[in-house]
């Protein structure tokens, strides 16, 4: 049976007809067509299909979508300003700390939802925050670089 | 080389805004009209016949539109490096990633619900999982039409005289090493979208790293089917990383053309993460047995290594990779006395491909791990056996590479610079110092007829530029490189530049993404091509201006004289002129750029690369003697790139190939147990998280490459290569234990410090 749900996505509502084992990241992708979601593995290991439910980067593989019932989500669609990058976004392109991308969304809303409620973290601060995203192109470094160059720009 | 404007600078990867905003399209999010959903039914045992198989429930299934089986496979198709593999099997299974039967229904969640409904009945046989077992008399044969579970392939290297050279030397060791399964891990796992017109010409959406030797094998495999004389079109979506492992062509592409052309309709097959890890090919284990020798002043006299690799139940990209192996074997320092031989071994194991390194890893390992031990023997600093042995420019080794560039020494000594190596080294208080070098090839590898690549490049009425290029994108940078090339020898900017290099149908020929190449040959094709193109603009800005093409310069898009720079034009201006005028012109240009570098010969002596890549790392660790684990204080890793083009990418191929390799040494294994696959999720992988990356330097050490686009060498996998010997050596400088098998897990540390305890070595 399906239930219909609303979803504020990246500040607009959609009203959405949905199974109850669909989970959010599937929803996103084939309902909403945001396929900037990615999935990496679909059992909550890589933070590939990172977005952020109300305040906290959740693993939308792992959400049920009749669970984001009328909550707040931001996808990697709803984080630039129009066609100017958020401040975490241009690190991420001016740092090198994109190569293949699959990971890229889901590092990226990580790495903002750590910036919004702690603006000057410590390097640890950032690799904890980022612990549940998996890269395999970068080896992490470019990445945290980004993340702290990103918290910089922010503060000003 | 004058005032570089482009090339040399840290210049963001092209498409990163495109994928920084989610926007990039990889397989994942590929739709096309009418498309249906393929899933594959992998076999239960690593070992069986076949007895029956029932599909008719599966094809009851509302939604389910085709279900094939090994039957279904027209003319007795076989795919792979020998032609061993059958996409679905027929009568017995080999491996439990052999594929067994393919649905194709209206969507996923029915594909997969189908597959549950396919009875197989099966009768159990024995497997064989163990290389040296296989290898024995009576062994009960993977492929029984082979007569032998030891693959017919010629891996044997031979120079000078090992016997003799043995006798002379003053010092020797012997050891014996082992490596494990590792996989590529890409993020974005594999997947397909085959479809077929009404004449059965195939558009394949893929996301391989050979386009055109996967459009021949596509070709090839319809025509098997019955289908000659067909176009194959391979469009590449946007890559989820590539490592290796979409270097060759898989089953699961042939069963979705064979869904395809039984349902009449597109077929998309992507791989669920546990496909990924159970039905890609990884990095094979070996087991290498080494000796090397020295004369009383630590020079090398002689290296002799035999290896056996695992080749699972299929034959791959896997068992070429001793012809690599044969590069730092034959090559890495100066060895005049050379002795090489390998075997590939059928196994019921999973079958292996090509990895980020294509085999160096393995015998680096082995090689570098070997070379500490011979150096404890002569009472040599492991640094200056190092020194004392590395290669130079302009020598010639065994294999006959005619070493141009190389910057091995300088590498090492940053190494020694960097870890503070003589104040560290040789304390054995727990803390360590480790240092190992790498040779791989830095200018192609001729492993195919062509090494080529070819570019077009066309110029537009505004003076925007078109690239062309047959080279392939899988995260590397290269389309950044290539508009790097283009602008600075048109004097534009790189926002000007647009590289097409997705469409077989649009592209130039390439061999591929695969030994460090890209940049080399893709790069030396684009230069070319540009080349060209700037003849021809200034020939006609000559006309317009008045001037000899000689006495002119272009920059920023304008054409000036350089002795009067009022005397200028437009680069769009000049072609408009060359459109708008009657009798006009295009003006296109295209390179073929094919490298001077040799096929081996007959006994694998030949200059397989035009130039080589060289690099050390050295590494420092912590070692707990209570638990074994071992931390990573710092990590040096100086890589020889001739001219790096731009910085930033290139130390991101070095910081992705060291943590890479810092997963190969420390952690990562996939565990097959008797056949079966253990730990095929992210949870049970240790794929290295941020967590785990330690502290890196990438250190450039820019040597002049004269062959190179701009001076540049390879980059793309040299930096895992002396990764996990660097480490080993590191462990053992710090408490005296020498970790032969990979990975190096604290339980190995543990269990060998108690037996050192023990007064056992």
């Amino acid at each position: 049976m399906k239930r219909i749900i609303t979803l504020n996505v990246n500040e607009k509502e959609y009203e959405v007809a949905v199974a109850p084992n669909r989970t959010l990241a599937q929803v996103l992708r084939e309902d909403l067509n945001l396929l900037g979601t990615k999935i990496g593995c679909d059992m909550g290991d890589c933070g590939a299909c990172t977005v952020i439910l109300d305040d906290r980067p959740v693993n939308s593989c792992l959400v049920l979508a009749v669970q984001a019932n009328e909550r707040k989500i931001t996808t990697i669609e709803g984080v630039a300003d129009g066609p100017h990058l958020h401040p975490v976004q241009q690190a991420f392109v001016e740092h090198g700390a994109i190569q293949c991308g699959f990971c890229s969304p889901g590092m990226i809303l990580s790495a903002k939802s750590l910036l919004e409620k702690n603006s000057k973290p410590t390097e640890y601060e950032i690799r904890e925050a980022l612990s549940g995203n998996l890269c395999r192109c970068t080896g992490y470094q470019k990445i945290v670089e980004a993340v702290k160059a990103a918290s910089q720009t922010m503060k000003k | 080389m004058g005032d570089l404007k482009v090339i040399g600078k840290r210049i963001p990867k092209k498409d990163a805004p495109l994928k920084t905003t989610g926007a990039a399209v990889y397989i994942q999010d590929m739709k096309v009209p009418g498309m249906l959903y393929g899933r594959i039914l992998y076999s239960k045992y690593p070992h069986a016949k076949i007895v029956k198989i029932d599909t008719s429930k599966a094809e009851a299934l509302p939604g389910v539109k085709v279900v094939l089986t090994g039957a279904d496979v027209p003319n007795n198709f076989k795919f792979g490096f020998i032609k061993d593999n059958p996409p679905l099997k027929t009568g017995k299974v080999l491996s439990t990633r052999d594929e067994v039967a393919a649905v194709a229904a209206i969507s996923p969640e029915i594909a997969e619900e189908a597959l549950d409904l396919i009875n197989i009945e099966y009768e159990e046989l024995p497997g064989i999982f163990d290389p040296l077992e296989a290898m024995k008399e009576g062994a009960a044969m993977v492929h029984e039409e082979f007569k032998s579970n030891v693959l017919k392939m010629p891996w044997k290297f031979v120079a000078g005289d090992v016997e003799a050279a043995k006798k002379a030397s003053a010092f020797i060791a012997e050891d014996t090493f082992s490596t494990q399964w590792v996989t590529h891990c890409c993020l974005g796992t594999s997947g397909c979208i085959a479809s077929l017109d009404i004449n059965n010409n195939l558009t394949m959406y893929s996301n391989t790293q050979i386009p055109s030797l996967a459009q021949n094998d596509f070709l090839e495999a319809l025509k098997v089917f019955g289908f000659k004389n067909k176009r194959v079109r391979v469009i590449q979506c946007v890559i989820g990383g590539g490592f290796g492992s979409k270097l060759d062509t898989y089953a699961y592409e042939y069963i979705a053309i064979l869904l395809a052309l039984k349902a009449r309709k597109p077929v998309k097959i992507v791989f669920s993460r546990e496909d990924e890890f159970l039905a890609t090919s990884p990095r094979q284990c070996t087991i290498t047995k080494i000796s090397q020798g020295c004369d009383k002043d630590g020079r090398l006299t002689f290296r002799e290594m035999e290896m056996i690799l695992d080749n699972g139940a299929y034959t791959s990209w896997g068992a070429t990779t001793p012809s690599v192996m044969m590069v730092p074997i034959s090559s890495l320092y100066k060895v005049p006395n050379i002795f090489y031989r390998a075997k590939c071994v059928y196994t019921n194991n999973t079958y292996s491909q090509a990895f980020r390194g294509y085999g160096n890893p393995q015998a680096t390992f082995a090689i570098e791990s070997n070379l500490d031990q011979l150096a404890e023997k002569a009472g040599i600093d492991p640094l200056e056996i190092r020194r004392i042995n590395a290669n130079e420019p302009g020598e010639v080794t065994p294999q006959n590479f005619k070493i141009t560039s190389c910057g091995m020494k300088e590498c090492i000594d940053e190494v020694v610079n960097r870890l503070d190596w003589k104040n560290k080294s040789g304390k054995h208080n727990g803390r360590g110092v480790g240092m190992a070098s790498l040779i791989h090839v830095g200018g192609a590898a001729r492993v195919y007829k062509s090494d080529g690549c070819g570019t077009i490049i066309k110029v537009d009425d505004n003076g925007k530029v078109d690239v062309i290029t047959g080279s392939s994108e899988i995260g590397q940078g290269s389309e950044t490189i290539i508009s790097q090339i283009v602008a600075e020898v048109l004097g534009m900017s790189i926002d000007d530049i647009n590289v097409i290099n997705n469409d077989t149908d649009v592209c130039p020929w390439d061999v591929g993404a695969h030994a460090s190449r890209t940049t080399f040959v893709a790069g030396n094709s684009a230069l070319g091509a540009a080349q060209k193109i700037k003849t021809q603009i200034m020939e006609i800005a000559a006309k317009n201006l008045g001037e000899s093409p000689e006495a002119l310069e272009m920059k920023d898009g304008i054409i000036f004289s350089v002795k009067d720079k009022e005397k200028n034009i437009s680069l769009g201006k000049v072609l408009r002129k060359v459109h708008y005028t009657l009798g006009g012109r295009m003006l296109v240009a295209e390179h073929f750029y094919d490298p001077p570098n040799e096929n081996f010969d007959q006994n694998f002596k030949g200059n397989l690369s035009v130039a080589y890549a060289y690099g050390a790392h050295g590494v420092e660790v912590e070692v707990d003697k209570e638990t074994g684990q071992v931390k990573i204080l710092n990590y040096i890793a100086a890589h020889d790139v001739g001219k790096a083009l731009n910085p930033m990418l290139l130390e991101g191929q070095i910081y992705g190939g060291g943590l890479m390799g810092i997963g190969y040494a420390l952690g990562e294994k996939m565990i097959w147990d008797k056949g079966y696959l253990k730990n095929g999720t992210f949870l049970d992988y240790k794929m290295p998280t941020v967590q785990d990356a330690p502290p890196v330097q990438a250190v450039i050490v820019e040597t002049d490459e004269q062959a190179g686009p701009f001076g540049a060498k390879g980059i793309g996998e040299p930096g895992l290569v002396p990764t996990a010997p660097a480490i080993a050596n590191a462990i053992y400088d710090a408490v005296g234990v020498r970790i032969k098998d990979l990975p190096i897990t604290p339980e190995k540390v543990l269990a060998a410090l108690k037996e050192k305890e023990k007064g056992n070595p």
